[in-house]
């Protein structure tokens, strides 16, 4: 197993958010995480990371097997974890190209110390299939970028990164259906034995370019239905209030 | 953020301290006596001493600058405000003592005189000990020596600029400076003369509860230019240790003056320096001036801009660490038509440390086609810290365009949340969004500079988060 998520409880402040998540990756897995707004969704993706924010006052998170709850981010990143931001944050004068290099530097630990020109020759070949032009690498870091450009930037770094599990926080909001398609291509080109994801979302829409194995509903704090990719088309032809209804939230 | 911040002091990597092997020194405190000692020192002519002896008047009449740094911890009568270190000054560094020569060794001067620079002066203590031109520039016509030199070799051109731009009475620091100055750089530059390698003086202070006092004079004549550079460091002491310097500037038609400082005293020393120069006709004046080091600082370098078309520009970066408190800006003052400037201000404050802009931008009555600009941001480290910003705008004409930013910013949980998510360490990713506050700044710094900044701004980070 590669993530599995057991009775997590978290909070914000005093809130309880996450009220006892369970949850399990396999290797090479795909996951769709649906839900109304507000049931916990990014919740459970920046206590994943490990944002200092939320306090997790019960349950465990296994990683291959490990509990990584007391690991700081940067840690659960070299282990493989990858979280692609809602909202992306402004690093001014910090440029793409000085900031990749040294999380790749970091996440490939030994082998981190680059061959600059390999670098960028792998940097610039990722930008072409992202469609994004080449000269985002000397600009200040999500600076000034549209917000499709900044969930671009996101699949960029997961792209370079390589991670066991990449988790897309709502990558495909705000997205028109050129960058979506482009989101959606980066995660099939990273789809094998050894990628897994959790793709968080509100809309159906992505999950018509990525297939799923799996669909969880999150509701409340809790995951409170799981499928296969059919639950898809019947909570976009249903809506949640018949969930709702069924198990009695 | 939630971790407590705390920095080693020990990190400073220029706190060392030799004996005091003085081969002359004043006792502590000042007055006439001390005065009349340092101008007999010096063998100075008669005028010389009459002027310090006007200055040593107006520093006792004024009062302390009752805004800006809290000043209540200096004590005039408990510092030594002469000491000279060597018989006489050297134009190679293997002359020197071998203490001498071994703290610019471990300073790297000696080094970045044979990588990338056209000229060296060296001051311990009270005295210029090292002084170095390259050949071809003295070919020219460059002058480059202590001012010292200048008063006995080069009289008419001391007597016609020594104290026009900052007069004795300017303040009381500017004052004091005129009455015990020693030491300093004298530089002119003739007409059309371009001077594309950099100059520099070093500033070193050896002893405890000292005070040093140097006086720099640069004339760049006519369509000329010239970078001059200067650095600064002393050994970490518990008592206090002062530098007040006065600087002038005459920036004559057309002619281009860089003046940078890489300030990085220890955290016992107050520096209350004057910077001022004058720009005429098309001439251009740039401050680039750093404060990592010392307690209190109060410097705001000036550009009175004289005549048409004359340009004034500071660069101010200032980093407040645990105890210190800068308070840093520039002055641009317009006193011609179709005159411009710039006033650029980046601060930093971690540790409790106050960082704050005072500036001035005056614009004289009747002219027309004025330019300013000032952007001054702050990043704050942690709660503790604390900036303030202090824009002062005296406009008399009308045709003035004035633009003026303020900003104060901290490092977000999210950015640092962010860009540990990809691997880097808290204290890699605080670094990295420092470097990037600074970075517009540092671009314009020369290489090797930018470079010895980014150092030291590091070694203040470095073991500061987490």
């Amino acid at each position: 197993m590669l993530l599995q998520i057991e009775n997590l409880h978290a909070r914000i402040e005093t809130k309880d958010i996450l009220k006892g998540v369970n949850l399990s990756i396999q290797s090479g897995e795909i996951h769709a995480l649906m839900g109304p707004n507000g049931s916990g969704k990014s919740t459970l993706a920046n206590v994943l990371m490990g944002h200092p924010s939320y306090t997790v006052t019960a349950g465990r998170v296994l990683f291959e097997g490990k509990d990584i709850l007391e690991e700081d981010p940067e840690k659960r990143a070299a282990l493989g974890m990858f979280l692609a931001f809602q909202y992306p944050v402004e690093v001014p004068g910090v440029t793409v190209g000085k900031f990749l290099k040294r999380s790749v530097e970091n996440l490939r630990g030994a082998e981190g110390s680059l061959n600059v020109n390999k670098f960028i020759e792998e940097l610039r070949a990722l930008m072409d299939t992202m469609g994004m032009d080449r000269s985002f690498i000397n600009r200040y870091l999500n600076e000034g970028f549209s917000g499709g450009e900044k969930k671009r930037m996101e699949i960029l770094q997961m792209l370079l990164f390589r991670p066991k599990l990449a988790i897309l926080d709502e990558t495909d909001s705000g997205l028109d259906i050129d960058a979506l398609r482009v989101v959606a291509q980066g995660v099939n080109r990273l789809r094998g034995d050894r990628f897994s994801s959790l793709i968080i979302t509100h809309y159906q829409r992505i999950l018509d370019y990525i297939q799923p194995d799996k669909v969880h509903i999150m509701m409340d704090g809790r995951i409170v239905l799981s499928g296969g990719a059919e639950l898809v088309r019947e909570l976009e032809a249903r809506g949640y209030d018949w969930i709702r209804e069924e198990v009695r939230v | 953020m939630s971790e407590t911040v705390t920095v080693d002091i020990g990190e400073y990597k220029y706190g060392f301290a030799f004996p005091d092997r003085s081969v002359f020194k004043t006792r502590k405190g000042l007055d006439e006596e001390i005065v009349r000692t340092i101008s007999q020192m010096k063998n100075e002519p008669e005028w010389m001493l009459q002027y310090r002896l006007r200055g040593l008047e107006a520093f006792r009449r004024k009062p302390m600058p009752n805004w800006g740094a809290d000043l209540s911890d200096i004590h005039f009568d408990e510092i030594y405000y002469y000491a000279k270190p060597t018989e006489d000054r050297k134009e190679r560094w293997e002359e020197l003592p071998e203490e001498i020569r071994a703290t610019y060794d471990r300073i790297g001067i000696p080094e970045a005189e044979r990588k990338f620079l056209a000229g060296v002066g060296a001051q311990y203590d009270s005295e210029i000990v090292y002084h170095n031109i390259r050949a071809d520039l003295e070919q020219k016509g460059v002058i480059f020596c202590a001012p010292e030199d200048a008063v006995r070799d080069y009289p008419e051109l001391v007597r016609k600029y020594f104290g026009t731009v900052i007069p004795f009475n300017d303040n009381k620091f500017a004052s004091l400076n005129t009455a015990v100055w020693s030491g300093g750089s004298f530089i002119y530059v003739p007409p059309g003369v371009r001077v594309e390698i950099p100059l520099q003086a070093y500033f070193r202070i050896n002893l405890e509860s000292f005070g040093q006092f140097e006086r720099t004079l640069i004339i760049a004549d006519e369509g000329s230019f010239v970078h001059y550079i200067e650095g600064c460091t002393a050994p970490i002491y518990s008592r206090n240790s002062l530098h007040s310097a006065v600087v002038e500037i005459l920036a004559l038609k057309g002619a281009r003056v860089r003046y940078t400082t890489i300030q990085n005293w220890s955290n016992n020393v107050y520096n209350l320096v004057t910077k001022r120069a004058v720009a005429y006709e098309e001439a251009a004046v740039e401050w680039v001036d750093g404060n990592i080091g010392s307690k209190r600082t109060m410097k705001y370098p000036a550009v009175y801009l004289m005549g048409p078309k004359a340009h004034g520009e500071v660069l101010s970066i200032a980093f407040a660490g645990k105890g210190q408190e800068q308070d840093t800006g520039g002055k641009i003052v317009h006193t011609a038509s179709d005159t411009s400037s710039i006033i650029t201000s980046k601060s930093i404050s971690k540790d409790g440390g106050i960082a704050s802009y005072r500036g001035l931008i005056k614009v004289y009555p009747n002219l027309t086609g004025i330019k300013s600009h000032v952007v001054c941001d702050a990043l704050l480290l942690d709660p503790q810290s604390k900036t303030n910003t202090y824009p002062y705008i005296e406009i008399e004409s009308e045709d003035v365009s004035m633009e003026h930013e303020a900003r104060v910013s901290r490092i977000s949980e999210e950015q640092l949340f962010y860009l540990r998510s990809r691997g880097l360490s808290e204290s890699e990713a605080s670094l990295m969004i420092v470097n990037g506050f600074l970075d517009p700044l540092v671009k314009q710094l020369p290489l090797e500079y930018a470079v010895e900044l980014n150092r030291l701004i590091e070694l203040e980070m470095e073991g500061s988060v987490g």
